[in-house]
């Protein structure tokens, strides 16, 4: 019966997307409803194939790691695609030649960047959160994830979501809002699945066999319940037309603009620092075999963060149209925050105190204390900026985009890592890595390369910074724009050189973890049955 | 008085207090006495359950 539901539902989106295809009033909305079009249709012929065919018989003293696999890959494939896209939007940047004439502005720098930002921060690491969420979830809850195939609709609803965004930039459709590009069908579908994965962690947390919920979930849940709030409100939009991608914000002016960096500021602050900090505080301590420096410490961590992230997004706009008290709010409260994050920060280093030796011996732990140490650097790097007068030399330079990198390579990027080098021993069955010597490669090329990058966005930045604000005894600006641009050329080459390094360590880390499932030996069995003694 | 100038007048007097004395409150909840004890238990919880769920709820896990 349930399934009939499913193929009537599966149908009739497929029948309509087919005619949404054939009125579509720009073309990144006609190649976005021949996607969803496609979509239904394998689903369709998915769920025909298997109707009658005996139900499967899930074993509820097992945990559902088959979503967190296919999580581990998609974040690794993700991964490479975006550092892939960032690599050579740097070098159009570098090399304006680059940008390739007669595709009709296709694979310009302008639709790439879009391209770029969204598939590392979404796809990178929203697959990251998900499959590592699923992961926690279910061992910090001693249960079964909750809601059987839920979790399946949420990893593919990801991907398609992924795979729309990614085809509609490239043709042209955005909301020309800064990390929420993605037009409002999209935006619809997003909160689609978002909810779902709202429910599922939900389901779990309250069906959960240990008392206590553990500070990873807290961060992880404030993360989903935020991003959802953000999303929404920041994409309250009316569509032109039900075949169209255009769509009309319902707010104007500084309104729209203000609405747009609280939602801006908060996906750093939830997707990429709540979330991520939920993966430091279980993977960190799991690699370190060590509990948690001070658990006490972590819940004051919490609470700050929560209380003090949500007001900091004002700071974008200093010296704006934004009223003069809201911008001093914003620095004021980014200021704050800068103690509960290095709160933070001791707190997943001093968890190696006592078994700091492990640093010398044990890559990945040394990729996770890296990786701490540039979430420290980056917040504290990003207070400073938020001050009035820094921002006015800081704001519309390159330094933004170092600071942003630093926290993105440095802390998202390289906690992801460790936890993916964590994560595939375990859930492919596998006595141990492939290689540790990879590892350490990764390791440094990631490290270099994130120095590389984020040495040479100080130095272009605050170069043209102070090139814009250079003015003559007359009082007659100096430089030209284009100055500045011409400046900046021996930077750009070494920010490409060191995201090009990132790169290879990627590619180094999936080969690493290919030949880890495919040439390392299975984990003897305990015993014939593989059973595990009661604790 | 009209909306903008009552809403920035309680954020900014009766909602910042309800806030800032609900951080407190949260901090001092966190150093209550034996709050230490399960503390280390929920730093500690996540050191088993490793490769199954748990066969039962483990309530009173302090008795084992």
């Amino acid at each position: 019966m349930w399934d009939y539901v499913k193929l009537v539902v599966l149908g009739a989106i497929a029948v309509f997307a087919a005619i949404a295809a054939q009125y579509g009033h720009d073309l990144a909305y006609t190649v976005n409803a021949i996607v969803v079009m496609l979509a239904a249709a394998i689903t369709f012929i998915w769920v025909l194939r298997r109707m009658y065919e005996p139900a499967v018989v899930v074993d509820r003293n097992t945990y559902n790691d088959g979503v967190v696999r296919a999580g581990v890959i998609a974040t690794a494939f993700w991964g490479v695609v975006g550092f892939l896209v960032g690599v050579i939007i740097a070098f159009q940047l570098a090399f304006p030649s680059l940008n390739i004439p007669g595709v009709d502005g296709i694979l310009n720098f302008g639709r790439l960047r879009p391209l770029h930002t969204s598939a590392v921060i979404f796809a990178f690491g929203g697959n990251a959160l998900i499959m590592s969420a699923f992961y926690i979830v279910q061992r910090t809850c001693a249960t079964r994830l909750w809601g059987g195939n839920l979790g399946w609709f949420v990893f593919w609803g990801w991907q398609l979501m992924i795979v729309l965004a990614a085809t509609s930039y490239v043709l042209g459709g955005t909301q020309g809002k800064e990390y929420a590009e993605t037009v409002w069908y999209i935006d619809w579908w997003i909160v689609v699945v978002w909810v779902s994965f709202l429910l599922v962690f939900m389901g779990t947390l309250i069906m959960r066999k240990e008392p206590h919920i553990y500070v990873a979930n807290w961060f992880l849940l404030s993360m989903i319940i935020t991003v959802a709030m953000l999303h929404v409100v920041n994409n309250l939009a009316i569509p032109v037309s039900m075949f169209s991608s255009k769509s009309v914000s319902l707010f104007s002016g500084v309104q729209d603009a203000m609405t747009q960096w609280w939602y801006g500021h908060n996906a750093v602050g939830f997707f990429l620092t709540a979330g991520f900090l939920g993966m430091m505080y279980y993977f960190v301590p799991k690699q370190a075999e060590r509990p948690v420096y001070s658990y006490k410490l972590s819940i004051i961590h919490f609470w700050a963060l929560i209380f003090l992230y949500i007001w900091a997004g004002p700071h974008h706009l200093h010296y704006t149209a934004l009223p003069d008290w809201a911008a001093t709010l914003g620095m004021v409260f980014s200021v704050m925050l800068w103690m509960p994050s290095w709160g933070g920060m001791i707190n997943g280093l001093m968890t190696l105190s006592g078994a700091w030796d492990k640093l010398r011996t044990d890559p990945i732990i040394r990729m996770m204390v890296v990786s701490v140490g540039f979430y420290g650097m980056s917040t504290f790097e990003g207070p400073m900026m938020s001050i009035k007068a820094v921002n006015s030399l800081s704001h519309y330079t390159d330094w933004t985009i170092g600071h942003v990198h630093s926290g993105a390579l440095g802390w998202n990027g390289m906690i992801t890592f460790g936890a993916l080098y964590f994560l595939v021993p375990r859930l492919w069955n596998r006595e141990r890595l492939y290689s540790l010597r990879l590892v350490s490669w990764h390791f440094w090329l990631a490290t270099i390369g994130i120095v590389l990058y984020a040495a040479s966005m100080w130095v272009t930045g605050i170069m043209e910074g102070l090139m814009w604000r250079e003015v003559d005894a007359n009082g007659f600006l100096v430089n030209a724009f284009a100055d500045t641009v011409a400046a900046k050329y021996p930077m750009y080459v070494v920010r490409g050189t060191g995201g090009l390094m990132f790169l290879i360590g990627a590619l180094i880390m999936c080969y690493n973890l290919v030949m880890t499932v495919r040439a390392q030996p299975a984990k003897a069995p305990v015993n014939a049955n593989d059973f595990v003694p009661a604790e | 008085m009209d909306t903008y100038s009552f809403l920035r007048h309680f954020a900014d007097s009766w909602m910042l207090i309800l806030m800032t004395a609900l951080f407190v409150g949260v901090v001092v909840y966190a150093f209550r006495p034996g709050s230490g004890k399960l503390q280390d238990e929920a730093a500690n919880s996540i050191f088993r359950n490793e490769k199954r769920p748990a066969a039962e709820a483990a309530r009173n896990y302090k008795e084992a």
